[in-house]
């Protein structure tokens, strides 16, 4: 008789960025897809497509992208994970969905593949032109969470993490990749040995709010006998509209905070490269994040200590992490495809010089420009 | 809101927020009354609206699942509700401006892919919640705040619209006609795929005051002679036409 076989850790296989994104969609639970076409994040739209056929689901390709966000939300009130994926013109159609979604406490997650803007600006090219829309895009006080992959692996792996921070906070999670990354094509490992989170459904509480001032609350489905008030206007713990009391609004706007603010540790991820003895760090992120490790790697051979601190959660932002690493080095470096968006906010969590390497033109900054921007500053 | 429908109304509400003589109550009752010879369970019935006084028919006061949207989006959500959970009959109601306006794009979509949902649209051919702006279902000539002189442009006739777009039944009545009303509501929640039903709902507030319309024993006589069968229309010249509401059924 043959042995019974040991489960074997799948083999890597050449993927797809935006392709691995699908996959770990699906192992993650996401049971709902709704999309509107748009370059260059139509991949995971049309795989997402296939696997919901095989795997059992719903698929809908809607009218456009405020359909989009709209239908996933309400998906996710029906009981299914649930999730969107878009580029730079469909993602500011989906910002009044996505407040709503957070103001709801919906989990969701949207995939935006990043491209040069604004406008329609350069569809197939690279750019990291939307961490602010991430952020600041919907209106009011939001406090997100924003994943960056710099890898396929990772757009595989945040995926999935993605999933769970969506159900494990109650919120909206942004998988913030770029045009490079969703196209890049590498080896991955579509591994299945990771922790899977599901939304508290069950339990004693009110739908709306919970004792703890930083709480997440139970989330009940459409159809669990729960008569369940969903509103995007400022609610009670019941959902009943109280848009007149101070204290009520107050109150869930500082709770939405604390929820993802207070468990920043718990979401925060950077990935330090040579920091140890390093004299001059780069901060970087998603395709900027490889240009930078290369430059590390040359700036070494050269004898200079150049070290990454690379960002895998954009927001919240890593800000004891950048302010550690101020302390420790002669300057930051940011090198980023825009114009200095995020090396602004990396200036605010630290006292030390931060230089600011940017670049619009809808390529990737390669890496002897970060090599001899270190060089001179040495 | 009579005792008899009180079993769907939300356990815990203070009253309503609708202005005395709003029409939007009276269609809450249509609704209830058409549910409730349905017979579906309480807890499979999902009420999905958007913003605007409408949009308050559903949420808070019925005490089922409710899902209060954004302007113009409840049936893009109620898309993903419905496709996530079938069993879940889901009715959407919502206003004029935000049904076939800011929705309208939705709102054909829902109607061509046959979405098995029911759409209840209160048109009460105005913005009711912002003040009274000109909606595109007010009718030519009459005054709203964007229009003092007069709108000028033809408004959608909607029931028309979502039977050129696919729907598989749709029927106009005003709230003055309980009866029919009720029926309406009631087939088209029991026909499978996408059924609407055009309720004129008159809005002292904000319309009957600013077209003159008097009191609202006056109010509801006007808008109740503005409702004519087809065989009425047909009997009436082009510009009377244009001034009235053709009820009945238009797709059965
Ligand atoms: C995106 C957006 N634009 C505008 C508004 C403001 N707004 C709220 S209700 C409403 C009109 C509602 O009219 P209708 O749907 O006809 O309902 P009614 O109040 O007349 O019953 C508007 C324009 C909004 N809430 N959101
Ligand atoms: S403004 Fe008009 S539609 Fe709104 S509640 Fe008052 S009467 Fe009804």
């Amino acid at each position: 008789m043959a042995e019974p076989k040991r489960k074997e850790r799948p083999a890597a296989q050449l993927l797809q960025g935006n392709v691995a994104a699908a996959e770990a969609a699906i192992r993650a639970g996401c049971r709902f897809f709704a999309g509107y076409p748009i370059t260059p994040s139509s991949e995971i739209m049309v795989r997402m497509a296939e696997l919901l056929r095989e795997r059992g689901g719903a698929f809908m390709q809607m009218e456009d992208e405020i359909a989009s966000i709209c239908a996933v939300a309400g998906a996710s009130w029906s009981g299914a994970k649930a999730m969107t994926a878009t580029s730079g013109p469909g993602f500011s159609l989906m910002q009044e969905g996505l407040g709503y979604a957070y103001f709801t406490e919906t989990p969701l997650v949207l995939i935006d593949v990043q491209r040069a803007g604004p406008a329609t600006g350069q569809a197939t090219h690279v750019a990291q032109g939307d961490v602010m829309q991430f952020r600041y895009g919907s209106h009011g006080d939001l406090f997100p969470i924003a994943l960056v992959p710099w890898s396929v692996q990772e757009m595989y792996d945040l995926t999935i993490r993605a999933f769970n921070l969506a159900e494990r906070f109650r919120t909206p999670v942004f998988l913030a990749a770029d045009e490079a990354v969703g196209h890049l094509r590498e080896n991955a490992v579509l591994h299945d040995d990771y922790e899977v989170v599901d939304r508290v459904r069950f339990g004693d509480g009110d739908p709306f709010g919970s004792a703890d001032p930083a709480g997440v609350p139970v989330m009940p489905a459409f159809g669990d006998g729960r008569a369940l008030m969903v509103t995007g206007s400022t609610h009670d713990p019941k959902g009943f509209r109280k848009v007149d009391d101070p204290n009520v609004h107050d109150a869930l706007v500082t709770r939405l905070m604390r929820k993802v603010m207070d468990h920043a540790d718990e979401i925060v991820e950077v990935d330090a490269h040579l920091l140890d003895d390093a004299e001059i760090g780069i901060v970087a992120y998603g395709i900027s994040a490889r240009t930078s490790i290369a430059a590390v790697k040359r700036l070494r051979a050269k004898g200079v200590k150049a070290g990454l601190l690379r960002l895998k959660t954009l927001w919240p932002f890593p800000e004891r992490e950048i302010a550690r690493l101020g302390e420790r080095v002669r300057a930051i470096v940011v090198p980023e495809l825009n114009k200095g968006m995020i090396a602004g906010v990396v200036r605010g969590c630290t006292r030390a010089r931060v230089l600011s390497i940017t670049q619009t033109n809808g390529k990737t900054i390669d890496p002897s420009r970060v090599v001899r921007f270190a060089e001179e500053m040495s | 809101m009579t005792r008899a429908m009180e079993q769907y109304l939300r356990k815990g509400l203070k009253g309503t927020a609708f202005c005395p003589g709003c029409g939007h109550g009276l269609l809450l009752g249509s609704i209830l009354r058409a549910v409730d010879r349905l017979g579906i369970p309480q807890d499979d019935l999902l009420f999905v609206s958007g913003i605007g006084c409408a949009a308050w028919i559903p949420s808070p006061n019925i005490g089922t699942d409710t899902l209060h949207t954004l302007h113009g989006r409840a049936i893009p959500f109620a898309t993903g509700a419905k496709l996530a959970n079938p069993k879940l009959t889901t009715i959407i109601a919502s206003g004029d401006g935000d049904l076939t306006s800011i929705g309208g794009n939705h709102l054909i979509h829902a109607a061509r892919r046959d979405l098995d949902v029911t759409v209840i649209c209160a048109n009460n051919q105005i913005y009711g919640m912002t003040g009274g702006q000109t909606a595109c279902t007010t009718p030519v000539g009459t005054h709203t705040a964007t229009d003092p002189a007069g709108n000028v442009f033809r408004p959608f006739d909607v029931c028309r619209l979502v039977k050129a777009a696919g729907a598989r039944y749709a029927a106009r009545y005003p709230v003055t006609r309980p009866v029919e009303l009720i029926d309406a509501i009631e087939k088209a929640i029991r026909i499978k795929g996408f059924t609407f039903v055009e309720a004129i709902s008159p809005c002292p507030t904000q319309y009957g005051r600013r077209n003159a319309l008097g009191d609202l024993a006056k109010l509801y006589e006007a808008v109740d002679a503005s409702c004519v069968t087809a065989e009425e229309a047909a009997r009436l010249g082009e510009d009377e036409r244009r001034r009235r509401f053709v009820v009945g059924e238009v797709v059965s």
